[in-house]
């Protein structure tokens, strides 16, 4: 009995071990940041229903790991498209470089916010990037000097804010959330403190973009929903969220107003929000013909019906570009245009 | 005077006795207290883990739908009257849905209202009329009630799990969407029904229209490789390591080895499939033919294990009895020891693939936690497992997707008791004592 079985999984195995080779991909792959995932998976799924080509899969893999499995190489094993919540660095253009891949079109798809926000049982919050900055950051400017960060309240920041602790639930670093929270936060807020501005460029940088360990940034890694699952059981303590994830659960969190504009579809769009930040996808240009669909795809995604102001990845939340950016980024991502640093 | 003391002495040894005894009585019943409380405790904690699984899930089992009178316009559907199958495929089935809610609702809309009317159903019902004039294109030109199924936003105010308040702020729907579900309701054309889509549909961002079936298919891909790899190796194994092999120091070696892997976190596995499987013998990524084969690593050792410990259950008598007999070695194990060694095998093979069939985080790795759509039709085919899809609509934003999550968990605890039911099953059937 043991050797017919042996005989039964030797063949079993072999034929696992040269199956995967002899398909050729006939589905595109996408991986990348999450917080465009809903978005390209709405796309993926209105494409496939068309019915012309199969449904792409796409991966939630955050923006670095997206990149790094997008720039890995060119063929079937390596994914066509990449979503990204950041711009891609210079430092990822050349890693592609080097792994053979060189044509890449960038797509701008639109905006996302960045909003705090609370429960709606907690206290209102009217906050200024200066503010988050001084909740979050591990040291802070007091009295001219850079010391660890005093404020346990945010009361001790401005009287005009709640008497409660600080507690501040946050993306972790793989989420491209965090980086467009330094980014957007971190960074400006830092610029504006006078004692910072002499102070040399890597320490600046190590004093700016470092959060808090001592318990009021909680990072998150998995995913929103347990940031948003944490402030809806703890109303005091604010979360660092995407603007979609407010929209979709509008009757058990409220945002925070931040240097004093609320976010909404229209402040971000225009660009009165502070803290909004553009949304991409790159398409790698070697597989365009390679594998069926890619540049139908592209299509898909940048048609009005899905993209447009009234298109159905407004009701996921996308904050969708000017009419004449959307136009301009539609022609230059179906002629495939080359990516310029 | 003496016999005094003796007396007393003897009461007093009487007492310590019984003191005694009644301490050690009382530390008995005070662990067995503790052990009782114990039990409670933990079935009390299941019980919430089940009851909050099954609160928030059930519903999941139900969808919202909406009993309208729709027309099949030949104007729409068929201009031309040649009944051409591409043109009736690509008829403009949603305009005929969102008028005759329109008919039915608000005669004189304007496009405003006409959004907010047809986001009141989800667009599977324009799909159900697409079926319809498919499967028979006599109904072009008749009427028909159907019912639709609603929107996820309307499925949620109608379930109760987002508010229903008029006029308050944050609500799905807007008032005047309230106001259509209010007399829906009066005459009874919105009903709560067996959610079909639920179990035979794939991943979808529309909660409505999500379903496990893809998830489904793909675990039992998965674990028909696992089983197929994993069995033959495991009791192959078990096997040669207790009957045939030499007791030396390699034989220790591996044998504290495969003690090792079976505690090794499954990421490591994930790791290794990604490095070997993919990237060496480039399997498809997402496929369950990667993921049967990282999961039959994981299996193999509880598999070992359990194998051995089977073979070693057997008596040495009947292995005796049998090379009195004449048998060789081989014909001992195969004619005697394995058939009585299998139900115990079986066991712990039933019980190693329960825990592959809950594994997510090494399939991270190798790409099936992805979003796929697509039913899979092989191993080969890209696709994701129940735990998985239990994951990925854990993180999605939309509030549908709470109870649809808590309804797959349902599904998964289900195939997980009646895998473990089969394997007592087993052992209580073909159990020997000797």
């Amino acid at each position: 009995m043991s050797t017919k079985t042996l005989a039964v999984a030797a063949v079993a195995l072999a034929a696992v071990a040269t199956a995967g080779q002899a398909l050729a991909r006939d589905q595109i792959r996408i991986v990348g940041s999450s917080t465009v995932y809903p978005f390209s998976t709405a796309v993926a799924e209105a494409f496939g229903k068309a019915g012309k080509f199969k449904t792409p899969v796409v991966e939630s893999t955050g923006t670095g790991g997206g990149m790094r499995l997008f720039c890995s190489g060119v063929g079937e094993t390596f994914p066509d498209i990449t979503n990204a919540s950041r711009r891609i660095e210079p430092s990822e253009v050349e890693f592609c470089t080097k792994n053979g891949v060189t044509g890449i079109t960038e797509v701008v798809i639109g905006y996302d916010g960045i909003v705090f926000m609370n429960s709606k049982a907690g206290p209102d919050f009217a906050l200024t990037r200066e503010q988050m900055y001084k909740a979050t950051a591990k040291d802070v400017v007091v009295g001219g000097k850079l010391v660890p960060n005093p404020y346990k309240n945010w009361s001790d920041i401005d009287p005009s804010l709640p008497k409660e602790p600080i507690l501040v639930y946050g993306p972790a670093p793989n989420h491209g959330t965090r980086d467009a929270y330094v980014e957007l936060v971190l960074d400006p807020a830092c610029a504006k403190q006078p004692e910072l501005k002499d102070m040399e460029k890597a320490a600046k940088k190590k004093a700016c973009q470092t959060v808090r360990e001592d318990g009021a940034w909680v990072e998150v890694s998995e995913n929103y929903t347990v940031i948003q699952q944490k402030i809806t059981s703890n109303p005091a303590a604010l979360g660092v969220i995407t603007f979609s994830y407010l929209d979709q659960n509008r009757d058990k969190v409220k945002a925070a107003p931040v240097d004093g504009v609320i976010a909404t579809f229209d402040a971000i769009a225009s660009n009165k929000y502070p803290v909004s930040r553009p949304l991409f996808f790159y398409i790698k240009k070697q597989h365009v013909g390679m594998v069926p669909g890619v540049k139908e795809y592209v299509t898909e995604f940048t048609s009005d019906k899905a993209w447009g102001k009234e298109g159905y990845l407004a009701d996921k939340g996308l904050i969708a570009s000017p009419d004449a950016t959307r136009k301009e980024q539609a022609a230059n991502a179906r002629n495939l245009g080359e990516l310029k640093m | 005077m003496t016999e005094m003391t003796e007396i007393t002495s003897a009461v007093r040894t009487a007492e310590t006795v019984a003191a005694r005894l009644n301490r050690r009585y009382a530390a008995e019943r005070r662990f067995r207290l503790l052990g009782l409380a114990s039990i409670v405790l933990s079935a009390g904690f299941l019980v919430l883990l089940l009851g909050t699984v099954i609160a928030k899930g059930w519903t999941g089992f139900l969808q919202t739908q909406i009993a309208v009178e729709v027309a099949f316009d030949p104007q729409v559907i068929d201009p031309d009257g040649n009944r051409a199958p591409e043109v009736l495929d690509t008829a403009d089935y949603p305009a005929l849905v969102r008028n005759a809610l329109a008919a039915r609702l608000a005669p004189d809309a304007d496009r405003g209202t006409r959004r907010d009317l047809s986001a009141m159903v989800s667009t599977m019902g324009a799909e159900q009329m697409r079926r319809m004039v498919a499967a028979n294109p006599s109904v072009i030109g008749g009427r028909a009630t159907l019912w639709l199924p609603a929107s996820d936003k309307l499925d949620m105010v109608y379930k109760g799990q987002a508010p229903r308040e008029v006029g308050a702020d944050g609500n799905a729907l807007s008032d005047r969407q309230l106001g259509w579900l209010a007399e829906l309701e009066k005459t009874g054309q919105i009903r709560k029904a067996f959610n079909v889509q639920f179990f035979t549909g794939g991943d979808s961002r529309a909660p409505e229209q999500a379903g496990i079936w893809g998830a489904v298919v793909g675990s039992f891909f998965s674990l028909a490789v696992t089983l197929l790899i994993s069995f033959p190796l495991g009791v192959a194994t078990a096997v040669y390591l207790e009957e045939f092999a030499p007791k030396n120091r390699w034989t220790d070696l591996i044998e504290v080895n495969i003690n090792n892997l079976a505690a090794v976190p499954s990421v490591v596995f994930g790791l290794l499939g990604l490095a070997v499987f993919l990237n060496v013998f480039h399997l498809p990524r997402s496929s369950p033919v990667a993921g049967g084969l990282v999961l039959a690593l994981i299996c193999l050792p509880t598999i070992i294990i359990a194998g051995r410990a089977a073979l070693k259950a057997v008596p040495p008598s009947i292995r005796q009895a049998a090379a009195g007999l004449g048998a060789s070695p081989l014909q001992i194990v195969a004619h005697h020891v394995l058939p009585l060694a299998m139900p115990g095998m079986l066991t712990g093979t039933i019980l190693g693939m329960a825990r592959a069939l809950g594994e997510t985080a090494p399939l991270l790795m190798i790409g099936m936690v992805a979003f796929i759509v697509d039913i899979p039709k092989s191993p080969l085919d890209p696709s994701a497992v129940l735990p998985v899809q239990i994951y990925l609509w854990a993180g999605s934003s939309e509030r549908a997707f709470v109870e649809k999550t808590s309804a797959a968990i349902m599904v998964l605890l289900l195939f997980l008791v009646a895998m473990n039911m089969a394997a007592i099953m087993l052992r209580k059937k073909f159990e020997r004592r000797w």
